[in-house]
């Protein structure tokens, strides 16, 4: 921990540059940005609740998947007239057809989407379960940091830490496990909020009684804050207008994206982002191709959709990276619904990934081949495409570190 | 810029580690043959620490009754009348029930999900989801009220001392109200039933209270603990009933039935590891994977009835592992059922490493972020002497020369409901009966029983003071000042009738008096004083000893709105635009600047 001298510097480039939003790059130590050298940003998305895989990533060329959910199954793209069924991806797998935004990221190469992947634990609790992945310890309820914080840990140096204290940020009203750990996090629900409520006169005032006084922790992150709250000032997030006619849904979970675009744009060196979307836990009445998946579905593709078209060509830097707890039951319940399961799916979105190709193996959905003779099995270790994406896009270099206990297999091949 | 020198010595100076404390650390006690602290500072310290905050008064009641006399009455809270405080919370109906009558009242939308869909096959009908809405309304209503009953008591209490250590025995014993549905059943009994009747009782008492609820079987996964396969049992495993879980008809034990049974059983080490490292002796106790193993061996069987059987606490002799433990030099002889987690706390309640760990944890409470290792001594001496008895170990530590030194003086940082109930209680304010307050604190980031893994919320300064946490409580001295938090009025502390058109000086004694306890640094002093930035005023002096140059001016005093056209905070997740808050002058902009200093944020 190197708040104390990321304090005083920061205050430092802020007298000798003025209050120009990109002043990091130009700092007077010589030092980059964070993670820096290169620049990269991952964005992490959780889709709390347990996603239904099987209709998110339509395994539409697997006949059981029919016989298995009669009445919610998404109809096969070339059966159906228009909107109805799935978007075609390979022949084989096709998107909920409310994923109609992601389409045209995969048809541009930025869409790698995986299958079957998850956690080893055969736990089938939301709560174990997401604690699983966020600590991406499974079944070891005993670690207290969170995978991405352990990155920011093991590859932080103190050149980075101490330049800004928006190299991770959380959009959710707390830091959520998957960050918590000794390496500083910032959680805020927008940019928009991370100010000072009263402005003028008042704001400055309360930022003297935290400059003056005896130099103490209180003191120091107090005016660390103030630090923050100026340099996203500078960025002048209020009049944040969205690139390339971007259009996110006016959602929590767009308007989060929204943010996370604004922080990346601001160059305040963010290099890990963090949002979650509830509402996935669809027991009942989940729908087809319309319905309550399918309105979760296209809050979803829309947001992130923005969040790729108003990025542009930061992109190439970016990759978006989303995931859920477990999938659900192969077969539909009683009640138009979907019970917990075990594999799913997530979507990896950025320049660098191998995209327009679908990743993972395939289990089959027939009797014998499925988990404890209900849900999809397991191909891919969630840790693999973790462990991908830390150390081919973020740099990592102790996966160690940041995966105990884990030893890595191959890597999916998702980042280029 | 004048801190341009001090920043360009640390730049030199590179990465070093400075040492990072909130105050200067406590010397060993042998240093001290007195109390420090002036009169007082002992009044506001002892109120500061054994309470959420002075109420107007009562700093001159401790006075008058003498310090030491009121700790007393503090540390024997059946002997301290709290009948209104009582009546108040008796409202709720969540508190007045059984974790049971709950179970049975407030229907599991998750229940009602499968019973509905079990009539009406292919989805449910428009009155089957207006059904499950309100189901799922009523259902929340029991968090809620846990919440508000929990807020509204700490704000009313005159056990204030009973109140913080039911705050510092539910964070040791933290449990997730987020682990599953049925945790909030569980919530409300766990707080009133298990943790404060015990909160300055004897401590194996405690234990085995919280071993035996519901809320911390549940959360940490001890009632789906069983015998591994091939270990002895008291009873055959091929008996019928008895690998299912249900007890033989001969033996008076009732059977559990709790739903969702995992398919396969087997022995879960997660609450046998918890007990020992975070809740006993300590993550460096003394013992290894192999103690653990024995505590969850020992504890097998320990699990919760189902509804039929009356709910609660059950011993289900079918589940446990009768073989032989070992355990930290003990043996647990074969053959026996409760017995061996009873005795497991009872070895573990006695133990030297436990009474140094739980010593050691009040002390950083009550004293400061890293006690003094004397104090910890006397204090686990206590604990080993009394047998465990809480009420001696804490009156050793807050009668101690540590606790009444001058390094211990607004040495620790508020917590999140530290602040906000603090806030509360300096201006007297009317309990909340919305879930507003209770809202307000988990976005301060500390929700209720809110910290998903079992070590708790931070006991220290540094897990606390992250860039975003000082901004969010910055920002809620703003909302509070502003008259935007239920119940509490910012304009009605007392003497402020007599400083409404008094100089802004007279105006500035009244609010530290009223919100920093008489004692503000003199830097706070002069930015109140003269509403400006040193630092952004040459002339302005920052020599702390320097009277403030500007001339107070008199400002008229701002209307504030009522408690009634208080806006809800948003709730913790929820979408929301934060409008900047009105500009505030005169004395609310005065009370904004004292809950939002540096000061507030300390106790």
């Amino acid at each position: 921990m190197h708040r104390r001298v990321f304090v005083k510097n920061s205050a430092f480039a802020l007298v000798t540059m003025g209050l120009s939003p990109s002043f990091l790059r130009r700092t007077a130590l010589g030092a980059e940005l964070p993670g820096a050298p290169k620049g990269k940003v991952l964005i992490c998305l959780f889709q709390r609740g347990a996603a239904d895989a099987l209709n998110v990533l339509v395994p539409h060329g697997d006949r059981a998947y029919y016989q298995l959910r009669p009445d919610i199954a998404i109809a096969q793209p070339a059966r159906s007239a228009g909107a109805a069924g799935a978007i075609d991806l390979d022949g084989f797998f096709g998107l909920h057809p409310a994923l109609a935004p992601l389409k045209p990221l995969w048809d541009r190469g930025l869409l790698a989407p995986i299958h079957a992947v998850g956690s080893p634990s055969a736990t089938r609790s939301h709560f174990d379960a997401q604690d699983y992945m966020e600590s991406a310890t499974p079944d070891n309820k005993g670690t207290s940091d969170g995978w991405l914080n352990r990155y920011l840990a093991a590859e932080g140096t103190c050149e980075q830490c101490k330049i800004t204290p928006f190299r991770a940020v959380a959009m959710t009203p707390q830091t959520p496990r998957v960050l918590q750990g000794s390496a500083p996090v910032v959680a805020m629900n927008s940019v928009a909020e991370f100010t000072v409520r009263s402005g003028g006169t008042q704001a400055e005032q309360l930022e003297a009684l935290y400059r003056t006084g005896s130099a103490d922790l209180i003191h120091d992150a107090g005016t660390g804050m103030f630090e923050a709250v100026k340099m996203l000032r500078a960025a002048d997030p209020q009049r944040y207008q969205p690139e390339h006619d971007a259009a996110y849904p006016n959602s929590q979970f767009g308007q989060r994206l929204r943010s996370i675009a604004q922080l990346i744009k601001a160059g305040v060196g963010l290099e890990v982002a963090f949002a979650d979307v509830g509402g996935w836990d669809t027991h009942v009445n989940q729908g087809g191709a319309t319905g309550q998946l399918a309105q979760r579905l296209e809050d979803f593709g829309a947001s992130i959709a923005a969040l790729v078209t108003d990025l542009g060509d930061r992109m190439e830097d970016v990759v978006i990276l989303t995931m859920s707890e477990f999938g659900r039951t192969t077969r539909q319940n009683g009640n138009g619904g979907t019970d917990h399961g075990h594999a799913g799916a997530m979507f990896m979105i950025g320049g660098a990934v191998e995209g327009g190709r679908v990743h993972g193996r395939w289990p089959g959905l027939a009797p014998e081949q499925l988990y404890e003779g209900r849900d999809l099995a397991l191909t891919t270790d969630f840790r693999a495409v973790f462990a991908e994406v830390a150390s081919r896009h973020l740099g990592a270099t102790n996966l160690a570190a940041i995966f105990p206990g884990y030893t890595p297999g191959p890597m999916p091949g998702m980042v280029g | 810029m004048y801190r341009l020198p001090i920043i360009l010595a640390v730049l030199a100076a590179g990465c070093s580690q400075a040492p990072r404390r909130l105050g200067t650390p406590v010397p060993d006690a042998r240093g001290f043959a007195v109390r420090s602290q002036t009169a007082d500072q002992q009044v506001a310290h002892a109120l500061s620490r054994l309470t959420f905050g002075a109420r107007p008064g009562d700093a001159q009641l401790v006075r008058e009754m003498g310090v030491d006399r009121w700790i007393d009455e503090q540390l024997h809270p059946e002997r301290i009348d709290d009948a209104r405080s009582d009546a108040w919370v008796d409202q709720f109906e969540v508190v007045t029930k059984t974790s049971t009558q709950l179970e049975a009242e407030y229907q599991n939308p998750g229940a009602l999900v499968n019973l509905l869909g079990a009539k009406a096959k292919g989805g449910l009908t428009p009155e089957d989801s207006a059904q499950l809405r309100a189901a799922r309304q009523n259902f929340r209503r029991i968090g809620e009220e846990v919440q508000e009953s929990h807020v509204g008591r700490a704000l009313q209490t005159e056990r204030q001392l009973q109140e913080v250590m039911t705050d510092f025995w539910l964070n040791h014993f933290t449990v997730f109200a987020g682990k599953g549905v049925r945790e909030q059943y569980y919530l409300a009994e766990y707080e009133n039933q298990v943790i404060r009747p015990h909160a300055l009782g004897k401590f194996r008492d405690l234990l085995g209270a919280v071993a035996k609820s519901p809320a911390m079987l549940f959360y940490l996964d001890n009632w789906e603990s069983a015998a591994d396969s091939g270990r002895p049992r008291l009873m055959p495993v091929n008996q019928p009933g008895a690998s299912g879980g249900q007890a033989p008809r001969a033996r008076p034990v009732a059977a559990p039935a709790p739903p969702q049974r995992r398919a396969r059983g087997g022995l879960n080490e997660n609450y046998g590891r918890e007990l020992l490292e975070l809740h006993t002796l300590g993550v460096d106790g003394g013992y290894t994977q192999q103690d653990v193993i024995s505590a969850a061996r020992a504890l097998t069987g320990w699990t919760i009835a189902g509804p039929r059987q009356g709910g609660g606490f059950v011993f289900t002799s079918s589940m446990h592992d009768a073989g032989e433990k070992r355990l930290l030099g003990h043996t647990l002889r074969p053959g026996r059922g409760i017995e061996d987690g009873e005795e497991l706390l009872d070895i573990v309640a006695r133990h030297p490493n436990t009474a140094r760990f739980i010593a050691f944890k009040l002390a950083r409470r009550f004293v400061s972020d890293t006690p003094s290792p004397a104090l910890v001594e006397r204090a686990a001496a206590t604990f080993l002497r009394t047998e465990g008895d809480i009420r001696e170990v804490v009156r050793t530590i807050v009668t101690s020369p540590e606790f009444f030194s001058r390094e211990a003086y607004r040495a620790k940082l508020k917590t999140p409901f530290e602040v906000v109930l603090s806030a509360l209680r300096a201006v007297n304010a009317q309990p909340d009966q919305t879930p507003r307050t209770a809202q307000l604190i988990g976005s301060l980031g500390q929700p209720y029983l809110g910290h998903q893994t079992p070590n708790g919320w931070p006991e220290t300064a540094e897990g606390w003071l992250g860039t975003g946490a000082i901004l969010n409580r910055i920002n809620f001295g703003l909302l509070m000042a502003a008259g935007r938090v239920p119940g509490a009025n910012p304009m009605s502390f007392p003497g402020i009738d007599a400083v409404r058109t008094a100089p802004r000086e007279q105006q500035v004694d009244a609010v530290v008096t009223a919100f920093l306890g008489g004692d503000a640094s003199s830097v706070t002093r002069s930015v109140l004083v003269t509403g400006k930035n040193p630092l952004l005023d040459p002339n302005v002096s920052v020599d702390p000893t320097a009277p403030p140059r500007t001339e107070p001016k008199m400002v008229p005093d701002v209307p504030i709105s009522a408690p009634s056209g208080a806006r809800p905070p948003p709730r913790p997740g929820q979408a929301r635009a934060i409008a900047p808050l009105p500009p505030l002058t005169g004395l609310a902009q005065l009370a904004g600047l004292a809950l939002g200093s540096p000061e507030f944020q300390r106790r």
